[in-house]
Order: C-alpha cells, then sequence, then structure tokens
C-alpha cells in the first residue's frame, strides 16, 4: 500500500534526465518566430486546454464508474426491490426454489464475521503500529512493517486454501474441540466442533484486514507531530506514557478511520470467506456454527441463479454491499484524511 | 511533583511491559504469513510437475493433467485488465498531479480513494450487469475490464504521486524554454516519472492478478482452451477455487500446485515493486 499525502515536495536533489526531443517541438520565441505568431499562439493555448480535457476527462471516469455502479446495480435489483421491499433486509427466508428472498441470514453473517475479525485484529494492529512507529529502532522496524504489508499481498483464495487443509483441521482438533466440551453449555460456544463456520471466518478475516488497519494507523502516527512527544518526555514520561498520552490520543480520529476501513475491507471480503464459513444461511448465536455472508452467496450463487427475480434478488445483495462499504469508506477517509492534515499543519 | 522510587520502577517496568506486548503483536502478525508460505511452499513443490504447465485438465475422475490454459487465461486477463485500466489511471493521475488543485480533482481524488475499497464482488456484479447480461455470455472481456476497474484507483493515486516526485524546476525550466505545458508534461514530467509509475503499474498487477472474486461470473472458467474474447475464459484463481473445494485428492494437488505459481507470480511483483517505489520516495525527499 502507498501512503498517500498532499505534502509539498521540495524541488531539487535527484538527477533527472530531460529527454531531447523535449524541446524540439515549438520554435522559441525569437526573430525567427515571425510568420503566424497571434495563431501559433492560439493553437499552444488550445493543445494545453485540450490535454487538460483530456487527461481531465480521464481522471473523471472514475466518478461516472461509483455513479454508474449504483445506477446500474439500482435497476437491475429493481424488480426485488419493488417485490420485498424492506423486508428484503429483515425476512431470514432465503428460498430459490420458492422464489421469496430475504437477506437477513446473509446480512448477519457479514456483521458477526466482520465484527470477530475486528475483535482480533484491532488490538494486534494497534501493537503492531505502536511498536513500529514508536518503540522500535528504524531499521528492524522496516523489515517487519515490509513483513507485515506482505499479508496483504497474498490473494484471498490462497488464504482460504490455506484455511481449509491448514487453519481449519487445527482449530476442529484444538480450541474448538475444547470449547465445544468444556464451554458448550454456553449459547456462543454450542454445538459440535465443524471446524468451518463463523469462527473461523473470522479469525481468516482478521488476519487478511491487519494489514490495512496497522498500515493506516502507522501512517497517522507517523503524522503526529514530533513536538507532542517531546513535550511528554520533557516532562519525565516513559516511553510508553508518551506513547499513550501524545500519540494515541492525539491520533485517535485517525486510529478510528483506519478500523472503520478495516471493517469496509472485511464486509467485502469474498473468496476465503466462501470456503471457509460453511455456507449455511442460518441465524446461529454459536460462534462453531455454520454461517453465511452476503459476498459468499453472491459467490455461490451468482453464476447459477436462474430466473429474473432470483438474480435481482443477488444483485440486490451487491448492492446493500456496495452501499454499506461506499458510506463506510467514505467516513473513514474523511476521519484519516483530516487527521493526517492536521499533523501536517502542525508539524 | 516528587516521585517515589518504587513509583519510577513500576512506570518503567509497564513501559518495557508494554514494549514486549507491542513486539508480540508482531511476532503473532507473521505467524500465519510464515505458515502460508512454508504450506505453500512445501506441498506446492510436492505437487507440482511439468504437466502442470503443459496440459490441459483432466476429465472429472481422471488423475494427472494440469492447469496450462488457466495460466494462460490468466496472463490474457491481466493484458486485457492492463489495456483497460492503465489509460485511465496513468492519464488521470497525470490530470491529479498537473492540474490537481481544482474541487473536481479532489472529488476525483476522493471518489478513487472509494472505488479502491468497493468489493471486488461488487465489482465482479457491476461488470455482469453492464457487459454479461446484455452480451448472453461469460467472456473474457467482461473479466478483463473487472480486473481493469480494479487497477484504476491504485495506478491514478500512485501515478499522481510519482509524477509530484518530479521536481519542479525541471517543469520549470521546459515552461522557461518555450515548451508547451502539454508537451512538458508528458515528455519531461512523465518521462522522468516513467519508471516509477512502471512500479506502481507492477503493484497494480500484483493486486488484481490474485483476484478470484470479479472473475467468478464475468470470465466464469473454462476446462480447455479459449483465445476468443467472448468466449469464458480459465484463470489461475478461479481454478484454484474450484480445485481446492471439490472433493478429490488429486485436485487438492493441483490446488496447492495453482497456488504456488500464483503466489510466486504475486509476491515477486509486489515486493520488487515495493522495493523499487521505496528506494526512489527515499531518493526524491
Amino acid at each position: 500500500m502507498i501512503a498517500v499525502s498532499d505534502k509539498p515536495i521540495r524541488a531539487g536533489g535527484r538527477r533527472s534526465r530531460i529527454p531531447p526531443g523535449a524541446f524540439s517541438g515549438p520554435p522559441p520565441p525569437g526573430p525567427s518566430q515571425g510568420k503566424e505568431p497571434a495563431a501559433g499562439g492560439r493553437s499552444r493555448f488550445n493543445a494545453d486546454a485540450i490535454f487538460r480535457g483530456i487527461t481531465g476527462s480521464f481522471a473523471g471516469f472514475v466518478l461516472l464508474l461509483v455513479a454508474g455502479m449504483a445506477t446500474v446495480m439500482t435497476i437491475a435489483s429493481m424488480p426485488a426491490i419493488r417485490k420485498f421491499g424492506w423486508h428484503f433486509l429483515v425476512s431470514s427466508t432465503w428460498d430459490p426454489v420458492q422464489d421469496q428472498y430475504g437477506a437477513l441470514p446473509f446480512l448477519f453473517g457479514t456483521l458477526l464475521s466482520s465484527f470477530l475479525a475486528l475483535l482480533i485484529a484491532v488490538p494486534l494492529s494497534l501493537g503492531i503500529a505502536t511498536f513500529l512507529s514508536e518503540l522500535a529502532p528504524e531499521r528492524p522496524a522496516r523489515i517487519l512493517g515490509f513483513l507485515v504489508e506482505l499479508l496483504a499481498a497474498i490473494p484471498s483464495v490462497i488464504y482460504g486454501l490455506w484455511g481449509i487443509f491448514v487453519m481449519v483441521p487445527m482449530l476442529r482438533n484444538g480450541p474448538q474441540a475444547w470449547l465445544s466440551a468444556h464451554l458448550g453449555f454456553l449459547p456462543i460456544f454450542a454445538g459440535p466442533a465443524y471446524g468451518v463456520g463463523m469462527m473461523a471466518a473470522g479469525l481468516i478475516l482478521a488476519i487478511m484486514i491487519l494489514p490495512t488497519i496497522s498500515a493506516i494507523s502507522l501512517e497517522v502516527f507517523r503524522a503526529v507531530p514530533r513536538a507532542q512527544r517531546e513535550a511528554a518526555l520533557a516532562l519525565g514520561a516513559t516511553r510508553w506514557e508518551t506513547t499513550r498520552m501524545a500519540v494515541l490520543s492525539y491520533a485517535r480520529p485517525g486510529i478510528l478511520g483506519a478500523v472503520i476501513l478495516g471493517l469496509g475491507r472485511a464486509l467485502g471480503e469474498t473468496m476465503a470467506v466462501t470456503m471457509l464459513i460453511g455456507n449455511r444461511p442460518a441465524i446461529s448465536a454459536s460462534l462453531l456454527a455454520p454461517g453465511y455472508t452476503m459476498a459468499s452467496v453472491i459467490a455461490n450463487e451468482f453464476s447459477e441463479a436462474t430466473g429474473d427475480l432470483y438474480l435481482s434478488a443477488l444483485i440486490e445483495v451487491a448492492l446493500v454491499l456496495f452501499g454499506l462499504t461506499v458510506l463506510l469508506n467514505v467516513g473513514a477517509r474523511y476521519l484519516v484524511w483530516s487527521t493526517v492534515k492536521r499533523g501536517e499543519n502542525r508539524a | 511533583m516528587i516521585a517515589s522510587e518504587s513509583q519510577l520502577q513500576r512506570r518503567q517496568w509497564l513501559s518495557h511491559a508494554m514494549t514486549a506486548g507491542a513486539f508480540l503483536c508482531v511476532l503473532l502478525a507473521l505467524v500465519p504469513l510464515v505458515s502460508v508460505l512454508v504450506y505453500i511452499g512445501g506441498e506446492g513443490l510436492r505437487a507440482i510437475n511439468l504437466d502442470f504447465f503443459l496440459h490441459l485438465p483432466k476429465p472429472v475422475g481422471e488423475v494427472g493433467g494440469g492447469m496450462a490454459n488457466a495460466i494462460v487465461g490468466s496472463l490474457e486477463l491481466l493484458a486485457l485488465a492492463c489495456l483497460f485500466g492503465l489509460p485511465v489511471g496513468i492519464l488521470g493521475g497525470v490530470y491529479l498531479s498537473e492540474f490537481g488543485s481544482s474541487k473536481f480533482a479532489t472529488a476525483v481524488r476522493f471518489t478513487a480513494d472509494v472505488l479502491s475499497g468497493v468489493p471486488s464482488i461488487v465489482v465482479g456484479v457491476f461488470v455482469f450487469t453492464l457487459m454479461v447480461r446484455p452480451m448472453h455470455s461469460f467472456s473474457a472481456l467482461a473479466g478483463g475490464v473487472a480486473l481493469g476497474i480494479l487497477m484504476i484507483p491504485v495506478v491514478m493515486r500512485t501515478t499522481e504521486e510519482l509524477m509530484r516526485l518530479v521536481p519542479g524546476s525541471l517543469r520549470e525550466a521546459a515552461l522557461a524554454l518555450g515548451v508547451p505545458r502539454w508537451r512538458t508534461i508528458l515528455l519531461v514530467v512523465l518521462a522522468n516519472a516513467r519508471g516509477g509509475i512502471l512500479t506502481g503499474v507492477m503493484l497494480a498487477i500484483a493486486r488484481v492478478a490474485g483476484e478470484t472474486a470479479p472473475l467468478l461470473f464475468t470470465a466464469l472458467g473454462n476446462r480447455f482452451w479459449s483465445f476468443s474474447l467472448k468466449e469464458p475464459i480459465s484463470s489461475l484463481p478461479v481454478q484454484i477455487f474450484t480445485y481446492s473445494i471439490a472433493p478429490y485428492d488429486d485436485w487438492h494437488r493441483q490446488a496447492w500446485a495453482g497456488a504456488l505459481v500464483l503466489i510466486l507470480m504475486v509476491l515477486s511483483l509486489n515486493i520488487a515493486g515495493r522495493l523499487a517505489l521505496r528506494r526512489r520516495m527515499e531518493k526524491a525527499r
């Protein structure tokens, strides 16, 4: 991931090549340029305007894309929206045979698995970001940070494969068997240990969003002004006290933003979850039980959906997912941007 | 405030304990990384053979065969994605870097960030409704477009970032010589940022090369060779997915082999890209 900042860039300090062709275009202004000075001036102005227009329209394509997604998917899910209305979000019947669709089990599965992921990933990520930005010496911090970010580069389907053949058997025979036997009277650990299920999904999601949350938190921590830390250190605070009082509290909105961005990742994550959650559209309090998420139901049923209403219901699920992630992203980006900006303005 | 000796010691001790705890977090995060790499490496090396690269998948039930068509299909899809995603990403990035102070540019930047947070499966659904449904066929083209859309925000923001690293004095020098702005941007700024943009492109390819979800119902998959843009096409990630959830041991073996090939491709692009990018950023600072 590339840290995005709007810092002004200092000029110089770097060798640069200017290709020889660069200046061959227009004649330099001078006595030799006498033929059509007015026309030449105008065409140059036009060329610049055209260039700006062309690049600008490519940039604007992004706006078109996002607006297009919202429009196209809304239109395509109209049959389901018209038929089920708000009932779609609160009904738990998902029955392609009877053509009855309610997305509640998927909504539940998505939210619960993502919540579990946050529960594990947030403390770990904050620990990682704190260590890398405040506590570790620079060189090891860089290498460790590089390795943590490598987690984000591994494709989802590979996490799924690893999950099926390595993590799930380990979960089933280890912690889940124990929980089921000894704490099975608690509703959240009720039922047999399948291995696949909500717990496996939450765990794999935690691994997958950990680099996102820690990288953004790290960026936010680094934007905290130096004077802030120096003030605390000068008052005799220890390393940890400095971190807690000067850095963590200052960066709080940014941390919240990082967490929300991680949540956005988790909500939409598809392959690994589809391979590990068990794909059963039921709402269960038990973490050992199989579940289903919005992304997984689309992945599993979309290419086989026969019938317009069925397809339209699946597209509506995608639309809900789209809306959720866009909302979260808008909120989170705002928080991260404002924290990083504030740091830069004061630094 | 007079701190007693023991109080000071306690505070120091807490500080050390928290440092150790934070370090432990880093170690914990590395456990799955090491485990994934070790298993993919071990199982993959045991499973991989020459057949894997040269043969088509065998019919269900027969042992052997390979993923030759999926490897080629993945490359084809990535090429299509670049064809669609790179012009938009790079030219959009040029705009953001060179004319990027307007409200419109801020909106584009923000939207690009939001787009990079849209789940890839949603992009798949979007491309399906936009292309597959009207054309009545899953196609390589649709798969390429879906991957291309995912590349756009990454390429756009990297291009912007890297063009900003080109010193302003260079632009001024060219402009002062009477070179029009558009030529300055293309031949001086873009040419200087070229290497960096290329690494950005590598990172974007690494990001989408492993994408499975958006291909499930755009490119779909294919057990045979296909070279037409209008036909479904096989890809490595989708093939790994299909094989790993199937109940056959031989397919699992091939899924590991596929995962090894995929991860080598993705990680080498990712690591090389990030190292090059970091060197570039540091040099410019």
